[in-house]
């Protein structure tokens, strides 16, 4: 990873930044004035993905080969011949919500639903049936969207056959061989916005985020629509945290990669108001599991705020100290030191997607 | 020969090659445009085959619509267009 490098994927093109002497700045853009919905950051050898979502002429995939300084249309995941009376929702890929890779395989989470996975860096791309094809599928749920979708990756550092992925809203599913079979891997969430009966329904839960901690892999953190929980057995169980200050609504996790009892959350008031609680922005950061929370407000505006950090939006380096994060309204702030003072990089960007380092 | 032309708004993204074509129906037109440069079909069409719902494609002055729209016929010195629609951002 580039650690003086970040990404901003926004609704007006792809913002890359530099750290320099002063902190983080615009050093480029790509794209600009197309939506980029995500972003595979550059790999060792400079290779990297950007998802644009045009509004009128579909979802487009393209790749550089150095990191940025050019780019070349490559094919979008798409979806095979929709059968004749299937249900559920259409065979059409609405966007490219999530990719992530590891050993030597790309992955894509995609609205409506599918995952698809490339093993030549996106050259070409296959559709999962093992998942699409599983019969829960047509309970999912849209989340936010029409459509049901999967915003989170979370490969196995160490076990290449093993995927956790997270769906709006089906839960979390997990591979173990490759992709050959799921499971449903929710078992603790609980869904507040389900009938009592459904409430623990594995396959309705609503997770906004998932991420997995690189240096203890089976440990996940999980911003969910009804509160944080964490698994620390590679997602079999999920605990509720409940001493969460400020709010336990939000979108964004990040865990830090070496400790995997610190990870960061950025609260909104709730699902029917999603701004800052009392116009202040602040981070939630817990440094033992969970088991205690400090609000982060330093260098931080702290009134008449009205900035949401979506699920993609908040990123930390290798090193867990720098931070950035971006809203749907186009502020970014970053952090040098694992989040106790913040900086404001711009106030002025299109509405924010996603934020990646390297 | 019926002619076929791309919005403007194409171009940043794609080629979009001017086709003159004996094609019998609109499906078959747009064919011809897609082998001069195959890229663009996933422009005008999306997984499914279907025209893309904020693609409006006029033959002769007229809006194809529907989902037979691609069988629609084409006269011998037919106008095809393949505008980008006002709806969809």
């Amino acid at each position: 990873m580039n650690a003086d490098r970040a990404w901003v994927a926004t609704r007006k093109g792809l913002f890359q930044l530099q750290h320099g002497a002063g902190g983080w700045a615009v050093a480029g853009t790509a794209f600009l004035g197309e939506p980029v919905s995500m972003l595979l950051p550059p790999d060792a050898s400079g290779r990297m993905l950007a998802a644009l979502n045009l509004g009128h002429f579909g979802v487009k995939l393209h790749r550089s080969d150095d990191a940025g300084a050019h780019w070349t249309e490559v094919a979008a995941p798409s979806y095979p011949a929709q059968p004749e009376g299937a249900t559920g929702p259409a065979w059409k890929l609405v966007q490219v919500w999530s990719m992530a890779s590891a050993n030597g395989v790309v992955w894509a989470g995609s609205l409506p639903g599918g995952l698809f996975r490339s093993d030549d860096m996106g050259s070409t791309w296959q559709l999962v049936r093992s998942l699409w094809d599983r019969p829960e599928r047509l309970q999912w749920m849209g989340g936010g969207y029409d459509v049901p979708g999967i915003h989170s990756l979370c490969p196995h550092p160490t076990k290449p056959q093993e995927l956790l992925l997270g769906v709006s809203c089906g839960g979390a599913w997990t591979t173990r061989d490759g992709g050959a079979t799921w499971a449903n891997t929710s078992a603790g969430m609980r869904a507040d916005f389900m009938p009592p009966e459904m409430a623990d329904n594995p396959n309705i839960q609503d997770p906004h985020c998932i991420v997995r901690c690189a240096a203890a892999p089976d440990v996940l953190w999980c911003q969910h629509h009804c509160g944080i929980w964490r698994s620390t057995d590679g997602g079999a169980n999920w605990v509720q945290l409940t001493e969460v200050p400020v709010s336990v609504f939000g979108f964004a996790v990040a865990v830090h990669p070496q400790d995997p009892d610190t990870a960061w959350f950025v609260p909104a008031v709730a699902d029917q108001q999603r701004v800052p609680v009392d116009g202040a922005l602040v981070v939630n950061r817990t440094r033992d599991g969970g088991r205690t929370f400090e609000t982060l407000r330093r260098g931080l505006p702290q009134s008449g705020v009205y900035d949401l950090m979506y699920r993609h939006a908040l990123a930390v380096d290798d090193s867990g100290r720098r931070l950035l994060m971006g809203s749907t309204t186009g502020g970014l702030w970053a952090s040098d030191d694992g989040g106790d003072q913040w900086q404001t990089v711009s106030l002025n960007l299109p509405p924010i997607a996603a934020v990646r380092f390297g | 020969m019926a002619r076929v032309r791309f919005t403007p708004q194409l171009r940043r993204f794609t080629d979009t090659p001017e086709i003159d074509s004996s094609a019998a129906t609109l499906c078959d037109a747009l064919e011809a445009a897609f082998a001069a440069n195959p890229r663009l079909r996933g422009y005008v069409l999306d997984d499914q085959g279907h025209v893309r719902p904020n693609v409006a494609i006029f033959v002769d002055g007229r809006r194809c619509l529907g989902a037979a729209a691609l069988a629609d016929p084409l006269g011998p010195d037919s106008a095809v267009y393949v505008m980008q629609a006002l709806s969809g951002g």
